[in-house]
């Protein structure tokens, strides 16, 4: 046999080629590592994350609930939901838009995108008094009282911002919450232009709202009429970067139609460097335009206000550093994070170190302002902090978080997480000290990693450990649409009461006594003054004619936590939640004749089921006409 | 001027080529040539080339599988591979990959019915002219169907769309083995359908090994 081959060593050769093919295509085949996706340490991801039954978290984690109009309240480390906020769309869970006062904040509209929660800060850290979230549909703020837990107004649509994505980030004092156009329009708004005007007439808008120190109130602050970019993420400077904001923007082409492809063509785009407290003194000086009713500062005219800063392109986040010195900024299409150094921007404006200009506004030669390109990974997203000196960058196109040092600019580790990231959220991890332990990954994928829900699958927030060299997956938590952004707080830093005070009750129809319950009738105005106390409505009795207008004053007597009333009433559309010591507005016409029961909604007592009353409503006509008009437009068939 | 004794070496040669050439096939070659166009009777009905595309956010991997006429996804209820490689590519300015652009799809599979047919000529025939025939020319076949291959490969990773959202450095998956291309570890391999055509070229191989050592059976047994 092996003289045979001998003989004809061509043959061995070919055999041995054809054989080698083979191993060759096994030892790739057997080459194909699955990336085993990060599983932690289970034990002790299970003892850092457990909080045992009756055990309180160490933190708040408010996330934004995006399209649904929500804040989500969990803690950590248990990442357990705790409660929902109802800020841009009704809530009948709290009766949320249900009754008056929270209907006229809603105002028209039944849907807010709510990206960006802020917490209010002091001295650049949190003072938990207030959570400011913006809607990117309809241009608007919101304040979150955190002494309640409960939106307490909607400021808004704010005048000539289209698109308020880069928003509600809040200065160091609370003085103003950002916001900023991402989609920019004519203006004021409202104004039509056609779209090949884009890139001369369509103007964003970057802004402060104003916060009333003591109140919270929110009102108009200034306004920068801005090239037609799209402006995405905002920050504050702090410390020694005070009295300024960033914001990111893309899109600096100009471009319309298919901005996928005809944003993304120049290398670098920019971030708008401002000084609020210039554009405050130039609109107290009253060089604003007077522009849909807000004062505009136009840049060509008011110079020294926003400069222009070139960045690696379609930059997402601007972060500022704790220590106020650095700003970092991701372009989310490229492999880098680019940081610059606050004190080499004011030198460049010094100078007058500029390498062009965009209407008027100066851009800061890029060379002359950035610090570093760090190398974080593919899709830079949106950078937070630690305690320890180090930043934590999102990458959404790679599905990881970078760790890296500042100072040093080096990359220290990288955790895949499940799947694309996009911001992160570490604890107080955009103060001047944050409180390092834990930061939350807010992936918009979840599939595979919870037992199926169907098409519609949650979003997924992971709780990584932060304390040690190595980054650890400690939990994986699924949430409600859509966690953009988050704020995570000390939760010893919140003072929250349960019960409302007869003190704190400022309602002017509110009554603490079933004696004072009465209803009173003026024309076709029927008021009535009404309890809610276990396990009984006074009255209990509600007489109108059709077409009456009705409006209840709904307080919960109760002085005790945890004891909410629900009022729900049928076919009326209608379920308002009072909290203890808390008094509503439920306002209705009374269009459908008959009797209606309303009942206490939510679970209260031994009694609860009791709890009822009726509304009685007389037809109009009378008895007869009321049954004509059943038998004819079948009412009583459509209302079951 | 070749020297007499070239000469005469050079016709010792031919002569040596010309008995080879016209050596009768045996019957065990014979089989085996048969065998072998069995085994490339399935090749029209199974992968010949898999890529597999493994991220963090695609741990089981999105998988090509490459048809001799056809192109087809990694498939299961919750996800279309095919269709998700083409949406990922658009980023980078990837051509998507379509079926009607692959000429090999139309080439190949004649490539493959031609093969078997020569191969049952040359049992028919029964000379080892007729069998080194096909291997030489299937082993051409083979050499360009890994330059074309190649070929494709590299105009898939070199021919970005200028405009795309994301720039990357052109680049050219491996033929065989694993690559890092972006946040994808890329893994390209042959799969049954190539290895059934190696399976027939062996046949074909051992056919004219056994032929050129064994004297044809009917004069054996003699």
């Amino acid at each position: 046999m092996i003289q045979i081959f001998r003989k004809h060593s061509w043959l061995t050769t070919a055999l041995v080629v054809c054989l080698s093919l083979l191993v060759l295509s096994t030892a790739c085949k057997s080459k194909r590592k699955r990336n085993a996706t990060q599983q932690g340490d289970v034990a002790e991801a299970a003892v850092a994350t457990y909080v045992a039954p009756g055990d309180m978290d160490e933190f708040y984690l408010f996330s934004s609930g995006g399209h649904s109009g929500n804040i989500y309240v969990a803690g950590v480390p248990s990442m357990r939901h705790i409660a929902t906020i109802p800020v841009f769309a009704p809530y009948p869970g709290t009766g949320y838009g249900f009754d008056k006062e929270s209907k006229a904040m809603l105002g028209a509209y039944t849907w807010g995108d709510l990206h960006h929660p802020s917490i209010s800060q002091t001295n650049g850290d949190y003072d938990g008094r207030w959570l400011f979230v913006n809607d990117n549909a309809n241009n608007r703020v919101a304040r979150i009282d955190l002494r309640d837990f409960k939106t307490k107004q909607i400021f808004g649509p704010i005048p000539n911002v289209s698109g308020n994505h880069g928003s509600s980030f809040v200065t160091p004092n609370s003085e103003y919450v950002l916001s900023a156009s991402r989609f920019s329009a004519p203006i004021p708004r409202y104004t039509y232009a056609p779209i090949e005007q884009y890139a001369t007439v369509y103007k964003g808008i970057v802004a402060g709202i104003k916060v009333d120190p003591n109140s919270g109130e929110l009102s108009l602050g200034w306004e920068i009429m801005m090239p037609p970019f799209n402006y995405d993420l905002g920050s504050t400077g702090k410390g020694p970067s005070n009295g300024w904001a960033f914001w990111t923007s893309y899109n600096t082409e100009r471009a319309t139609g298919k901005l996928e492809v005809t944003s993304t063509q120049k290398d670098r785009d920019y971030i708008a460097v401002v000084n609020w407290k210039a554009a405050e003194k130039a609109v107290a000086e009253g060089k604003g335009k007077s522009i849909g009713g807000a004062k505009v500062i136009d840049p060509k005219d008011t110079p020294g206000v926003v400069w222009l800063m070139p960045c690696a392109k379609s930059p997402h986040g601007a972060d500022v550093t704790p220590d106020g010195k650095y700003i970092v900024c991701s372009g989310k299409l490229q492999s880098i994070t680019t940081v610059f150094s606050f004190d080499k921007i004011q030198a460049a404006i010094q100078k007058q170190d500029y390498s062009g200009n965009e209407d008027g506004i100066p851009v800061l030669r890029y060379e002359a302002v950035r610090e570093a390109e760090v190398n974080v990974g593919l899709g830079p997203l949106h950078t937070q902090f630690d305690d320890q000196g180090y930043a934590y960058t999102s990458l959404f196109v790679e599905s990881a978080v970078a760790k890296w040092k500042l100072g040093t600019w080096e990359v220290v580790d990288k955790i895949p997480v499940s799947y694309n990231i996009g911001h992160l959220c570490a604890a107080e991890g955009d103060t001047m000290h944050p409180k390092g332990k834990y930061l939350i990954a807010l992936n918009k994928l979840s599939h595979g990693r919870h037992i199926s829900v169907g098409p519609s699958q949650p979003e997924s927030s992971q709780l990584i450990g932060i304390s040690g060299e190595k980054m650890k997956l400690l939990y994986d938590a699924f949430t409600e649409p859509e966690p953009h952004y988050a704020q995570m707080i000390k939760a010893t830093t919140l003072k929250p009461f349960e019960v409302y005070s007869k003190e704190q009750n400022k309602h002017p129809n509110a009554i603490w006594d079933i004696k004072d319950a009465k209803i009173d009738r003026n024309g076709a105005n029927v008021t009535v003054k009404m309890t809610a106390v276990r396990s009984n409505f006074e009255p209990n009795k509600i007489e109108v004619n059709q077409g009456d207008h009705v409006t209840i004053y709904l307080t919960n007597i109760e002085q005790t936590t945890d004891e909410l009333h629900g009022f729900g009433l049928m076919d009326y559309n209608l379920n308002v939640v009072v909290d203890p010591g808390e008094t509503k507005t439920i306002e209705f016409t009374a269009d459908k004749p008959g009797v209606f029961a309303y009942y206490c909604t939510n679970f209260c007592s031994a009694l609860h089921q009791e709890m009822q009353g009726y509304l009685l409503v007389k037809p109009r006509g009378g008895a007869a006409a009321a049954a004509r008009n059943r038998n004819s437009a079948g009412i009583a068939g459509g209302t079951n | 001027m070749p020297s007499t004794a070239n000469t005469s070496a050079m016709n010792g040669l031919i002569q040596r080529l010309d008995r080879f050439f016209d050596r009768e096939l045996t019957i065990t070659s014979r089989i085996l040539i048969i065998a072998g166009v069995l085994l490339l009777i399935p090749v029209y009905l199974v992968p010949m080339y898999q890529m597999t595309l493994i991220s963090n956010q695609f741990p089981d991997g999105l998988e090509l599988h490459i048809y001799a006429a056809k192109l087809e996804g990694g498939s299961t209820p919750n996800r279309d591979d095919l269709r998700e490689i083409n949406t990922l590519n658009h980023y980078i300015g990837m051509r998507p990959l379509l079926e009607s652009d692959f000429s090999e799809f139309k080439w190949l599979p004649l490539a493959v019915g031609v093969f078997a047919l020569l191969a049952l000529r040359a049992v028919v025939i029964g000379k080892m002219s007729k069998l080194v025939d096909i291997v030489v020319l299937f082993v051409y076949f083979g050499l360009f169907s890994l330059w074309s291959f190649y070929q494709r490969l590299y105009q898939y990773g070199h021919n970005l769309d200028p405009t795309a959202a994301v720039k990357v450095k052109p680049f050219t998956p491996p033929l065989f083995g694993t690559q890092q291309i972006a946040n994808f570890t890329v893994t390209n391999m042959p799969e049954v359908g190539s290895y059934l055509m190696i399976g027939f070229a062996i046949c074909l191989l051992i056919a004219v090994w056994h032929s050129s050592s064994h004297t044809p059976t009917e004069t054996k047994t003699v």
